[in-house]
């Protein structure tokens, strides 16, 4: 029989899990960008005022969270996809899962700092 | 008659008096009408009786000889010598420990055949006679029941070359929608909560390797499809 792994790195737990994750964070990116996009086209001439008076609205801050976790739980299960392909060494993989986890967290802690100081 | 050269280049490896695998050069003049690679090696033999393959049925029903052909997959008893660019190079299927020359191990592809049931599983009271099937829900197997397990598609597939323990690969998963599709079985749920994980179904990224290689056309990316659809219906 093959190996029925309990996997405890990746994202949803479950392979359906994450297959969904990484289809409506995909969803939530794209509607970001063709958002953003539509501002810049809309907006020829942006300066700092009408820049900081967009991300003063709660929704676009929240939008712009939505839009971070997305980014990082899509790329968190490719880039686990990629760890287990190809890093066969256990505690060499476990060490770069657990230092790429940390960095999405600060990235994830950086990025709430950033929107909610504009 | 006219006739041709036709020129190999084939992997040879016998771990018995071989260092290491290398590829030996062979070639023949035959009467320049279309013949399939089989016939090519078998003629190859003649001259080299070292020269290791398994071959069977000769009409891609047992599924014994797939190799790889110039680089892609396929049986060499449905290849057209013709159609291939010379000199033809052949290998043994990729991702599979090689026994001696083209005949590789393939015990990995049959546990993953093996781990997903491949028979039917029902625990009602079976019918005197047997259990019957409407011609529509039979339909439902057509383009599945055709595979003959000749790991042309596992082989040239990357998610079974990197995680062949724990992937169930294209040929076990087209078998395991078949087992899934078919009116008859009642182990549905099982059957599912077996796949569920993130290795045996979701290792597929779709690239169809195996659609390309399959030499029965038949298309284990849709079935894999179906089952994450049926895990999908279920987990939600």
């Amino acid at each position: 029989m093959l190996n029925h792994v309990h996997s405890v790195t990746n994202l949803g737990r479950s392979g359906v899990a994450d297959w969904l994750i990484q289809r409506v964070s995909a969803v939530v990116m794209a509607a970001y960008l063709i958002f953003i996009t539509v501002f810049f086209l809309t907006h020829p001439n942006v300066d700092y005022t009408l820049w900081s008076t967009l991300f003063h609205h709660t929704t676009m801050r929240l939008f712009s969270l939505l839009c971070l976790l997305a980014l990082l739980g899509h790329a968190w299960v490719g880039i686990w996809t990629i760890l287990t392909d190809y890093l066969k060494y256990p505690i060499a993989r476990g060490a770069l899962q657990s230092l790429i986890i940390l960095a999405f967290i600060a990235c994830l802690a950086w990025g709430i700092q950033t929107l909610w100081s504009v | 008659m006219t006739t041709k050269t036709y020129r190999f280049s084939i992997y040879r490896y016998n771990p018995e008096c071989d260092v290491e695998p290398y590829m030996q050069d062979f070639s023949f003049e035959a009467p320049s009408t279309d013949m399939m690679l089989l016939d090519a090696i078998e003629h190859i033999k003649v001259q080299d009786e070292t020269l290791t393959f398994r071959r069977s049925c000769r009409e891609g029903v047992c599924g014994s000889d797939g190799m790889n052909i110039n680089g892609k997959n396929g049986l060499a008893c449905m290849t057209h010598v013709s159609g291939l660019k010379q000199p033809i190079v052949i290998r043994p299927l990729p991702g599979f420990p090689v026994v001696r020359d083209l005949v590789v191990d393939m015990t990995q592809f049959y546990k993953q055949y093996e781990s997903i049931q491949p028979y039917l599983l029902n625990d009602t009271i079976a019918p005197a006679v047997e259990r019957l099937q409407s011609p529509k829900d039979r339909a439902k197997l057509d383009g599945l029941y055709e595979c003959i397990l000749c790991a042309c598609c596992s082989s040239s597939c990357p998610s079974f070359w990197w995680n062949p323990d724990k992937f169930v690969g294209p040929a076990g998963l087209l078998w395991a929608y078949r087992f899934l599709a078919d009116s008859r079985d009642n182990a549905t749920q099982a059957r599912l909560g077996a796949l569920d994980d993130p290795y045996s179904v979701f290792r597929c990224r779709s690239i169809m390797n195996c659609v390309q290689v399959c030499p029965k056309s038949l298309n284990p990316t849709k079935a894999i499809g179906k089952i994450r659809s049926m895990l999908l219906k279920e987990a939600v």
